[in-house]
Protein backbone atom coordinates (compact mmCIF):
# COMPACT_ATOMS: atom_id res chain seq x y z
CA UNK A 1 0.00 0.00 0.00
CA UNK A 2 1.21 3.58 -0.61
CA UNK A 3 0.72 5.93 1.31
CA UNK A 4 -0.33 9.48 -0.22
CA UNK A 5 2.44 12.11 0.29
CA UNK A 6 -0.07 14.06 1.86
CA UNK A 7 -1.20 11.95 4.60
CA UNK A 8 2.09 11.13 5.18
CA UNK A 9 3.23 14.84 5.20
CA UNK A 10 0.69 14.98 7.96
CA UNK A 11 1.82 11.69 10.27
CA UNK A 12 5.55 12.93 9.61
CA UNK A 13 4.63 16.71 11.31
CA UNK A 14 2.78 15.07 14.04
CA UNK A 15 5.40 12.48 15.06
CA UNK A 16 8.18 15.04 14.88
CA UNK A 17 6.13 17.83 17.06
CA UNK A 18 5.05 15.04 19.50
CA UNK A 19 8.88 14.40 19.90
CA UNK A 20 8.84 18.35 21.14
CA UNK A 21 6.42 18.21 23.33
CA UNK A 22 7.40 15.38 24.80
CA UNK A 23 10.62 16.93 25.36
CA UNK A 24 9.14 20.16 26.77
CA UNK A 25 6.71 18.08 29.15
CA UNK A 26 9.33 16.41 30.78
CA UNK A 27 11.28 19.19 31.22
CA UNK A 28 8.22 21.80 32.25
CA UNK A 29 7.79 18.51 35.10
CA UNK A 30 11.08 18.55 36.43
CA UNK A 31 10.97 22.05 36.99
CA UNK A 32 7.35 22.32 38.37
CA UNK A 33 7.79 19.33 40.46
CA UNK A 34 11.07 21.00 42.18
CA UNK A 35 9.09 24.00 42.37
CA UNK A 36 6.50 22.41 43.91
CA UNK A 37 9.10 20.86 46.41
CA UNK A 38 11.27 23.74 47.53
CA UNK A 39 9.17 26.78 46.85
CA UNK A 40 8.01 27.30 50.37
CA UNK A 41 12.06 26.83 51.95
CA UNK A 42 13.11 29.91 49.76
CA UNK A 43 13.00 33.04 51.84
CA UNK A 44 15.50 35.88 52.61
CA UNK A 45 16.86 33.58 55.80
CA UNK A 46 17.35 30.82 53.58
CA UNK A 47 19.23 32.46 50.95
CA UNK A 48 21.27 34.85 52.88
CA UNK A 49 21.52 32.75 56.43
CA UNK A 50 23.95 30.74 57.34
CA UNK A 51 23.32 26.75 57.33
CA UNK A 52 22.78 25.30 60.79
CA UNK A 53 22.51 21.64 62.14
CA UNK A 54 24.47 20.70 59.02
CA UNK A 55 21.88 22.22 56.98
CA UNK A 56 18.90 20.82 58.58
CA UNK A 57 17.93 24.27 59.38
CA UNK A 58 19.34 27.47 58.14
CA UNK A 59 20.60 28.85 54.86
CA UNK A 60 22.77 28.45 52.25
CA UNK A 61 24.80 31.52 51.89
CA UNK A 62 28.37 29.57 51.76
CA UNK A 63 27.12 27.12 49.40
CA UNK A 64 25.96 29.47 47.11
CA UNK A 65 29.11 31.67 47.15
CA UNK A 66 31.42 28.68 46.89
CA UNK A 67 29.73 27.95 43.55
CA UNK A 68 30.13 31.52 42.15
CA UNK A 69 33.80 31.25 42.95
CA UNK A 70 34.48 27.48 42.09
CA UNK A 71 32.63 28.22 38.46
CA UNK A 72 34.10 31.49 38.14
CA UNK A 73 37.55 30.46 38.65
CA UNK A 74 36.97 26.72 36.43
CA UNK A 75 35.97 29.31 33.50
CA UNK A 76 38.40 32.03 34.30
CA UNK A 77 41.51 28.95 34.09
CA UNK A 78 39.47 27.14 30.86
CA UNK A 79 38.91 29.46 28.91
CA UNK A 80 41.99 31.30 27.90
CA UNK A 81 44.02 27.68 27.70
CA UNK A 82 41.27 26.76 25.58
CA UNK A 83 40.64 29.61 23.06
CA UNK A 84 44.70 29.95 22.83
CA UNK A 85 44.67 25.69 22.02
CA UNK A 86 41.37 25.95 19.68
CA UNK A 87 43.25 28.78 17.61
CA UNK A 88 46.48 27.09 17.84
CA UNK A 89 45.01 24.14 16.21
CA UNK A 90 42.91 25.87 13.48
CA UNK A 91 45.44 28.27 12.41
CA UNK A 92 49.03 27.68 13.37
CA UNK A 93 49.09 24.13 12.46
CA UNK A 94 48.32 22.19 9.03
CA UNK A 95 46.17 19.23 9.65
CA UNK A 96 48.35 16.33 10.16
CA UNK A 97 48.44 13.07 12.12
CA UNK A 98 49.41 15.03 14.94
CA UNK A 99 46.26 17.14 15.72
CA UNK A 100 43.95 14.21 14.48
CA UNK A 101 45.83 13.11 17.50
CA UNK A 102 45.45 16.03 19.51
CA UNK A 103 41.64 16.52 18.51
CA UNK A 104 41.16 12.96 19.36
CA UNK A 105 42.66 13.55 22.92
CA UNK A 106 40.39 16.46 23.57
CA UNK A 107 37.16 14.28 21.89
CA UNK A 108 38.23 10.98 24.97
CA UNK A 109 38.94 13.41 27.33
CA UNK A 110 35.71 15.22 27.24
CA UNK A 111 34.11 12.06 27.47
CA UNK A 112 35.60 11.02 30.88
CA UNK A 113 33.20 10.50 33.78
CA UNK A 114 33.97 13.24 35.81
CA UNK A 115 34.52 11.14 38.92
CA UNK A 116 37.46 10.25 36.74
CA UNK A 117 38.51 14.03 36.98
CA UNK A 118 37.40 14.32 40.75
CA UNK A 119 40.20 11.57 41.52
CA UNK A 120 42.70 12.86 39.55
CA UNK A 121 42.63 16.21 40.84
CA UNK A 122 42.44 14.36 44.40
CA UNK A 123 45.58 12.63 44.10
CA UNK A 124 47.51 15.69 42.01
CA UNK A 125 46.20 19.14 43.44
CA UNK A 126 44.90 18.34 46.95
CA UNK A 127 47.35 15.51 47.78
CA UNK A 128 50.71 16.21 45.65
CA UNK A 129 50.63 19.60 45.79
CA UNK A 130 49.66 19.92 49.12
CA UNK A 131 45.97 21.79 48.42
CA UNK A 132 44.38 20.44 50.65
CA UNK A 133 40.17 20.35 49.94
CA UNK A 134 40.19 23.68 48.70
CA UNK A 135 38.90 25.99 46.27
CA UNK A 136 41.80 26.02 44.27
CA UNK A 137 41.98 22.59 43.85
CA UNK A 138 38.10 22.12 42.50
CA UNK A 139 38.48 24.74 40.70
CA UNK A 140 41.35 23.43 38.42
CA UNK A 141 39.58 20.15 38.63
CA UNK A 142 37.01 21.99 37.15
CA UNK A 143 39.00 23.60 34.56
CA UNK A 144 40.40 20.26 33.00
CA UNK A 145 37.39 19.08 33.48
CA UNK A 146 35.36 21.61 30.95
CA UNK A 147 38.92 22.20 29.30
CA UNK A 148 37.94 19.89 26.18
CA UNK A 149 34.46 21.27 25.47
CA UNK A 150 35.81 24.28 25.31
CA UNK A 151 38.59 23.93 23.01
CA UNK A 152 36.39 21.38 20.90
CA UNK A 153 33.47 24.41 20.61
CA UNK A 154 35.66 26.77 20.30
CA UNK A 155 37.26 25.02 17.31
CA UNK A 156 34.06 24.65 15.28
CA UNK A 157 33.29 28.32 15.67
CA UNK A 158 36.59 29.45 14.67
CA UNK A 159 36.68 27.48 11.71
CA UNK A 160 33.21 28.22 10.88
CA UNK A 161 34.81 31.89 10.42
CA UNK A 162 34.67 32.12 6.09
CA UNK A 163 38.44 32.16 4.93
CA UNK A 164 37.69 34.81 3.00
CA UNK A 165 37.23 37.12 5.59
CA UNK A 166 40.57 36.24 6.84
CA UNK A 167 42.27 37.06 3.20
CA UNK A 168 40.47 40.35 3.10
CA UNK A 169 42.55 41.23 6.29
CA UNK A 170 45.63 40.11 5.00
CA UNK A 171 44.86 42.10 1.90
CA UNK A 172 44.98 44.36 3.91
CA UNK A 173 48.23 44.21 5.23
CA UNK A 174 46.48 42.96 8.66
CA UNK A 175 49.42 40.37 10.03
CA UNK A 176 48.04 36.93 10.97
CA UNK A 177 48.17 37.64 14.82
CA UNK A 178 46.25 40.99 14.07
CA UNK A 179 43.66 39.22 11.56
CA UNK A 180 42.90 36.60 14.54
CA UNK A 181 42.12 39.17 16.90
CA UNK A 182 40.46 41.73 14.79
CA UNK A 183 38.32 39.61 12.53
CA UNK A 184 38.52 35.52 13.53
CA UNK A 185 37.54 35.29 17.35
CA UNK A 186 35.29 38.69 17.06
CA UNK A 187 33.16 36.60 14.25
CA UNK A 188 33.64 33.48 16.72
CA UNK A 189 32.88 34.58 19.86
CA UNK A 190 29.00 33.38 19.46
CA UNK A 191 30.12 29.85 18.97
CA UNK A 192 33.14 29.96 21.83
CA UNK A 193 30.34 31.41 24.12
CA UNK A 194 28.07 28.66 23.69
CA UNK A 195 31.24 26.72 24.87
CA UNK A 196 32.01 28.47 27.80
CA UNK A 197 28.51 28.53 28.78
CA UNK A 198 28.19 24.77 28.68
CA UNK A 199 31.43 24.49 30.25
CA UNK A 200 29.73 26.89 33.38
CA UNK A 201 26.64 24.97 33.17
CA UNK A 202 28.84 22.14 34.21
CA UNK A 203 30.89 23.41 37.01
CA UNK A 204 27.70 24.70 38.69
CA UNK A 205 26.14 21.28 38.36
CA UNK A 206 29.23 18.99 39.08
CA UNK A 207 29.25 17.54 42.45
CA UNK A 208 32.06 14.37 41.83
CA UNK A 209 34.61 16.40 41.34
CA UNK A 210 33.93 19.02 43.92
CA UNK A 211 33.35 16.36 46.66
CA UNK A 212 36.94 15.16 45.72
CA UNK A 213 38.50 18.29 45.54
CA UNK A 214 37.05 21.48 47.44
CA UNK A 215 35.25 19.17 50.36
CA UNK A 216 31.85 19.76 51.83
CA UNK A 217 32.92 22.34 54.31
CA UNK A 218 29.90 24.84 55.22
CA UNK A 219 32.04 27.39 56.15
CA UNK A 220 31.89 30.83 53.87
CA UNK A 221 35.63 30.06 51.89
CA UNK A 222 37.60 33.20 53.03
CA UNK A 223 40.69 32.43 50.79
CA UNK A 224 41.37 30.35 47.71
CA UNK A 225 43.11 27.37 49.92
CA UNK A 226 39.50 27.10 52.45
CA UNK A 227 37.20 24.09 51.28
CA UNK A 228 34.00 24.62 50.17
CA UNK A 229 30.64 23.31 49.74
CA UNK A 230 29.21 24.23 46.33
CA UNK A 231 24.96 24.37 45.64
CA UNK A 232 25.15 21.00 43.83
CA UNK A 233 27.10 18.71 46.81
CA UNK A 234 24.75 20.41 49.07
CA UNK A 235 21.86 19.39 47.36
CA UNK A 236 23.30 15.64 47.57
CA UNK A 237 24.09 15.67 50.83
CA UNK A 238 21.25 16.60 52.05
CA UNK A 239 19.47 14.16 50.18
CA UNK A 240 21.70 11.39 50.40
CA UNK A 241 22.14 12.02 54.47
CA UNK A 242 18.28 12.56 54.62
CA UNK A 243 18.69 16.08 56.45
CA UNK A 244 15.62 17.70 54.71
CA UNK A 245 13.99 17.03 51.03
CA UNK A 246 12.72 20.29 51.67
CA UNK A 247 15.77 22.13 52.04
CA UNK A 248 17.59 19.71 49.44
CA UNK A 249 14.62 20.88 46.80
CA UNK A 250 15.12 24.65 47.75
CA UNK A 251 18.71 24.24 46.90
CA UNK A 252 18.06 22.56 43.74
CA UNK A 253 15.72 25.12 42.46
CA UNK A 254 17.64 27.56 42.96
CA UNK A 255 20.34 25.52 41.01
CA UNK A 256 18.32 25.59 38.39
CA UNK A 257 17.21 29.30 38.41
CA UNK A 258 21.28 29.98 38.73
CA UNK A 259 21.71 27.83 35.39
CA UNK A 260 18.89 29.90 33.78
CA UNK A 261 20.08 32.87 34.95
CA UNK A 262 23.81 32.10 33.25
CA UNK A 263 22.23 31.48 30.34
CA UNK A 264 20.15 34.12 30.04
CA UNK A 265 22.71 36.61 30.72
CA UNK A 266 25.21 34.90 28.23
CA UNK A 267 22.66 35.48 25.91
CA UNK A 268 21.65 38.94 26.36
CA UNK A 269 25.89 39.57 26.14
CA UNK A 270 26.19 37.54 22.62
CA UNK A 271 23.38 39.81 21.05
CA UNK A 272 24.85 42.77 22.46
CA UNK A 273 28.96 41.68 21.20
CA UNK A 274 26.96 40.63 17.83
CA UNK A 275 24.51 43.80 16.92
CA UNK A 276 26.82 45.53 15.36
CA UNK A 277 27.58 42.77 13.09
CA UNK A 278 24.27 41.99 11.78
CA UNK B 1 55.74 56.07 -18.16
CA UNK B 2 57.32 54.24 -15.00
CA UNK B 3 56.92 50.14 -14.87
CA UNK B 4 55.31 49.76 -11.86
CA UNK B 5 54.59 45.61 -11.96
CA UNK B 6 56.55 43.45 -13.69
CA UNK B 7 56.59 39.78 -14.35
CA UNK B 8 60.22 38.06 -15.55
CA UNK B 9 59.60 34.61 -16.68
CA UNK B 10 57.02 33.72 -14.06
CA UNK B 11 56.31 30.43 -13.57
CA UNK B 12 54.07 28.88 -10.66
CA UNK B 13 52.95 25.36 -9.89
CA UNK B 14 50.17 24.56 -7.19
CA UNK B 15 50.89 20.86 -6.00
CA UNK B 16 51.42 19.21 -9.54
CA UNK B 17 49.65 21.24 -11.70
CA UNK B 18 51.88 23.70 -13.31
CA UNK B 19 49.49 27.28 -13.17
CA UNK B 20 51.54 29.74 -14.98
CA UNK B 21 54.30 29.16 -17.09
CA UNK B 22 56.70 31.58 -18.36
CA UNK B 23 54.52 35.16 -17.81
CA UNK B 24 56.20 37.74 -19.28
CA UNK B 25 54.49 41.18 -18.13
CA UNK B 26 55.07 44.93 -17.78
CA UNK B 27 52.20 47.06 -16.01
CA UNK B 28 53.21 50.49 -16.26
CA UNK B 29 52.06 53.36 -13.64
CA UNK B 30 48.68 54.87 -13.48
CA UNK B 31 47.06 52.54 -16.10
CA UNK B 32 44.02 50.15 -16.53
CA UNK B 33 45.39 47.14 -17.36
CA UNK B 34 42.93 43.80 -18.18
CA UNK B 35 43.93 40.65 -17.50
CA UNK B 36 41.40 38.60 -19.83
CA UNK B 37 41.45 34.64 -20.57
CA UNK B 38 38.72 31.81 -20.18
CA UNK B 39 38.96 29.87 -16.81
CA UNK B 40 41.67 28.34 -15.36
CA UNK B 41 44.14 30.24 -17.22
CA UNK B 42 45.96 31.49 -14.42
CA UNK B 43 44.19 35.09 -13.88
CA UNK B 44 43.47 34.86 -10.25
CA UNK B 45 46.69 33.05 -9.42
CA UNK B 46 48.69 35.85 -10.63
CA UNK B 47 47.02 38.31 -8.88
CA UNK B 48 47.48 36.12 -5.76
CA UNK B 49 51.44 35.91 -6.66
CA UNK B 50 51.91 39.70 -6.93
CA UNK B 51 50.45 40.21 -3.07
CA UNK B 52 51.94 36.82 -2.33
CA UNK B 53 48.15 36.19 -0.88
CA UNK B 54 48.79 32.43 -2.02
CA UNK B 55 51.52 31.52 0.59
CA UNK B 56 48.82 32.37 3.02
CA UNK B 57 46.74 28.79 1.40
CA UNK B 58 48.95 26.92 -0.67
CA UNK B 59 52.51 24.99 -0.94
CA UNK B 60 53.38 26.50 -4.10
CA UNK B 61 56.29 26.54 -6.58
CA UNK B 62 57.48 29.85 -8.14
CA UNK B 63 60.26 30.53 -10.29
CA UNK B 64 61.42 33.71 -12.07
CA UNK B 65 60.86 37.37 -10.66
CA UNK B 66 57.51 39.60 -9.47
CA UNK B 67 58.80 42.86 -9.33
CA UNK B 68 57.60 46.02 -8.08
CA UNK B 69 58.97 49.44 -8.87
CA UNK B 70 61.91 47.06 -9.64
CA UNK B 71 61.86 45.22 -6.51
CA UNK B 72 61.66 41.50 -6.32
CA UNK B 73 58.30 41.20 -3.99
CA UNK B 74 59.71 38.48 -1.71
CA UNK B 75 61.98 40.85 -0.51
CA UNK B 76 59.41 43.38 0.21
CA UNK B 77 57.76 42.97 4.41
CA UNK B 78 54.48 41.72 3.49
CA UNK B 79 52.22 43.99 5.00
CA UNK B 80 54.36 46.82 3.61
CA UNK B 81 53.42 44.97 0.11
CA UNK B 82 49.86 44.19 0.49
CA UNK B 83 49.13 47.57 1.45
CA UNK B 84 51.09 48.96 -1.35
CA UNK B 85 48.99 46.39 -3.65
CA UNK B 86 45.40 45.90 -2.77
CA UNK B 87 42.93 43.17 -3.41
CA UNK B 88 39.24 43.10 -4.74
CA UNK B 89 38.08 39.76 -4.82
CA UNK B 90 35.19 38.72 -6.98
CA UNK B 91 32.38 38.58 -4.68
CA UNK B 92 32.28 41.49 -2.24
CA UNK B 93 33.09 40.62 1.17
CA UNK B 94 32.27 43.08 3.85
CA UNK B 95 33.42 42.24 7.49
CA UNK B 96 30.90 41.94 9.76
CA UNK B 97 30.23 45.40 11.84
CA UNK B 98 29.06 48.92 10.53
CA UNK B 99 30.55 50.67 7.31
CA UNK B 100 32.51 52.69 9.46
CA UNK B 101 34.66 49.85 11.25
CA UNK B 102 35.09 48.14 7.96
CA UNK B 103 36.78 51.31 6.03
CA UNK B 104 38.65 52.16 9.18
CA UNK B 105 39.71 48.29 9.49
CA UNK B 106 43.05 49.07 6.89
CA UNK B 107 44.00 52.50 8.82
CA UNK B 108 43.73 51.23 12.42
CA UNK B 109 46.07 47.72 11.59
CA UNK B 110 48.75 50.40 10.90
CA UNK B 111 48.73 53.21 13.77
CA UNK B 112 46.34 54.65 16.14
CA UNK B 113 44.64 57.46 14.89
CA UNK B 114 42.86 60.30 16.27
CA UNK B 115 38.53 60.01 16.14
CA UNK B 116 38.74 63.06 13.36
CA UNK B 117 41.29 61.94 11.42
CA UNK B 118 39.65 58.55 11.17
CA UNK B 119 36.71 60.09 9.82
CA UNK B 120 38.18 62.22 7.36
CA UNK B 121 40.00 59.15 6.26
CA UNK B 122 36.45 57.12 5.94
CA UNK B 123 34.95 60.16 4.18
CA UNK B 124 37.79 60.58 1.75
CA UNK B 125 38.25 56.78 0.78
CA UNK B 126 33.87 56.24 0.43
CA UNK B 127 34.15 59.45 -1.74
CA UNK B 128 36.61 57.59 -4.14
CA UNK B 129 34.68 54.67 -5.04
CA UNK B 130 31.57 57.17 -5.26
CA UNK B 131 30.05 55.38 -2.02
CA UNK B 132 29.97 58.68 0.44
CA UNK B 133 26.39 60.58 -0.83
CA UNK B 134 24.44 56.59 -0.64
CA UNK B 135 26.09 55.98 3.46
CA UNK B 136 26.71 58.81 4.61
CA UNK B 137 24.52 58.90 7.03
CA UNK B 138 24.21 55.85 7.85
CA UNK B 139 27.86 54.70 8.47
CA UNK B 140 27.27 52.87 12.04
CA UNK B 141 25.21 50.71 10.31
CA UNK B 142 25.71 47.02 9.45
CA UNK B 143 27.62 46.65 5.94
CA UNK B 144 26.01 44.19 5.60
CA UNK B 145 22.76 45.41 4.76
CA UNK B 146 24.09 47.13 1.99
CA UNK B 147 23.26 46.14 -1.40
CA UNK B 148 25.83 43.89 -3.63
CA UNK B 149 26.75 46.78 -6.00
CA UNK B 150 27.45 49.03 -2.66
CA UNK B 151 29.34 46.25 -0.99
CA UNK B 152 31.63 46.00 -3.98
CA UNK B 153 32.36 49.64 -3.82
CA UNK B 154 32.60 49.64 0.08
CA UNK B 155 35.44 46.36 -0.81
CA UNK B 156 36.93 49.25 -2.98
CA UNK B 157 36.97 52.10 -0.48
CA UNK B 158 38.13 49.78 2.12
CA UNK B 159 41.60 48.97 -0.02
CA UNK B 160 41.54 52.92 -0.77
CA UNK B 161 41.90 53.60 2.40
CA UNK B 162 45.07 52.04 3.20
CA UNK B 163 46.57 54.64 0.10
CA UNK B 164 47.92 51.70 -1.93
CA UNK B 165 49.91 52.31 -5.30
CA UNK B 166 48.34 49.22 -7.60
CA UNK B 167 44.52 48.25 -6.92
CA UNK B 168 44.15 44.55 -8.33
CA UNK B 169 40.73 43.40 -8.82
CA UNK B 170 39.71 39.72 -9.26
CA UNK B 171 36.34 39.67 -11.46
CA UNK B 172 35.01 42.36 -9.19
CA UNK B 173 31.25 43.16 -11.01
CA UNK B 174 30.65 39.57 -12.06
CA UNK B 175 27.88 39.42 -9.42
CA UNK B 176 26.40 42.73 -10.06
CA UNK B 177 24.04 44.73 -12.49
CA UNK B 178 25.18 46.82 -15.14
CA UNK B 179 24.46 50.11 -13.11
CA UNK B 180 26.61 49.03 -10.77
CA UNK B 181 29.16 47.82 -12.62
CA UNK B 182 29.15 51.23 -14.76
CA UNK B 183 29.74 53.05 -11.18
CA UNK B 184 32.39 51.06 -10.59
CA UNK B 185 34.03 51.33 -14.13
CA UNK B 186 33.72 55.21 -13.43
CA UNK B 187 35.72 55.25 -10.67
CA UNK B 188 38.71 53.54 -12.47
CA UNK B 189 38.52 55.75 -14.68
CA UNK B 190 38.48 58.95 -12.37
CA UNK B 191 41.40 57.60 -10.18
CA UNK B 192 43.75 56.19 -12.85
CA UNK B 193 45.67 59.24 -11.92
CA UNK B 194 45.87 58.26 -8.36
CA UNK B 195 46.22 54.41 -8.47
CA UNK B 196 47.74 51.78 -11.24
CA UNK B 197 45.12 49.53 -11.76
CA UNK B 198 44.99 45.92 -12.86
CA UNK B 199 41.34 44.12 -13.57
CA UNK B 200 41.44 40.30 -14.14
CA UNK B 201 37.56 40.08 -15.65
CA UNK B 202 35.97 37.54 -18.10
CA UNK B 203 33.83 39.81 -19.67
CA UNK B 204 35.65 40.99 -22.52
CA UNK B 205 33.41 43.78 -23.72
CA UNK B 206 34.33 45.05 -19.92
CA UNK B 207 38.09 44.91 -20.76
CA UNK B 208 37.16 46.48 -24.04
CA UNK B 209 35.39 49.91 -22.33
CA UNK B 210 37.88 49.92 -19.44
CA UNK B 211 41.49 49.19 -20.29
CA UNK B 212 44.54 51.19 -21.46
CA UNK B 213 46.21 47.33 -21.63
CA UNK B 214 45.12 43.82 -22.41
CA UNK B 215 47.08 40.51 -21.26
CA UNK B 216 44.94 37.88 -22.58
CA UNK B 217 45.96 34.55 -20.41
CA UNK B 218 44.88 30.84 -22.05
CA UNK B 219 46.50 28.16 -19.93
CA UNK B 220 49.09 29.56 -17.65
CA UNK B 221 50.56 31.44 -20.72
CA UNK B 222 50.26 35.22 -21.82
CA UNK B 223 49.04 34.89 -25.37
CA UNK B 224 49.72 38.11 -26.32
CA UNK B 225 49.46 41.70 -24.64
CA UNK B 226 49.22 45.02 -25.88
CA UNK B 227 47.21 48.27 -26.65
CA UNK B 228 43.31 47.50 -26.06
CA UNK B 229 42.35 49.07 -29.32
CA UNK B 230 45.06 46.27 -30.62
CA UNK B 231 44.13 43.41 -28.75
CA UNK B 232 40.47 44.07 -29.81
CA UNK B 233 40.59 45.14 -33.37
CA UNK B 234 44.07 43.62 -34.88
CA UNK B 235 45.43 40.64 -32.47
CA UNK B 236 48.21 39.28 -33.89
CA UNK B 237 47.59 35.85 -32.39
CA UNK B 238 44.99 33.62 -33.62
CA UNK B 239 43.88 32.59 -30.02
CA UNK B 240 43.60 36.32 -29.13
CA UNK B 241 41.25 36.65 -32.31
CA UNK B 242 39.16 33.43 -31.08
CA UNK B 243 38.84 34.50 -27.42
CA UNK B 244 37.72 38.26 -27.94
CA UNK B 245 35.95 37.88 -31.08
CA UNK B 246 33.55 35.20 -28.65
CA UNK B 247 34.98 31.64 -30.96
CA UNK B 248 36.04 30.19 -27.78
CA UNK B 249 35.24 31.02 -24.34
Amino acid sequence: MVIRPLVWQRIVWFALAAMTLFTLVVLFFIIGFITSKGARVITPEFLFGLPERMGKEGGILPTIVATIYISLLAIAIATPIGVGSAVYLCEYTRESAITKVIRFGADALAGVPSIIFGLFGFIFFVIRLRMGWSLAAGGLTLAFMILPTIIRTSEEAIRAVPYNLREVSYSLGGAKSQTIMRVVLPNALPGILTGVILGMGRSVAETAVVIFTAGSSLLVPKSLFDPARTMAVHFYILAREGLSMERAYGTALLLIAAILFINAVAYLLMFRLTRKMR
Amino acid sequence: MATKIAANNLAVAVGERLILRGVDLKIEANTIVSVIGPAHSGKTTLLRVINRLIETQHEFLRSGDVLLDGGEVRRLDIDVLRRRVGLIFATPIPLPGTIFDNIAYGPRLKARLNKSRLADVVEESLRAAALWDEVKDRLQTSALRLSGGQQQRLCIARTIAVDPEVIMMDEPTSGLDPISTAQIENAMRELKSRFTWVLVTNNVKQAARVSDRVAFFLSGELVEEGEAAQIFTKPKDKRTDDYVSGRIG
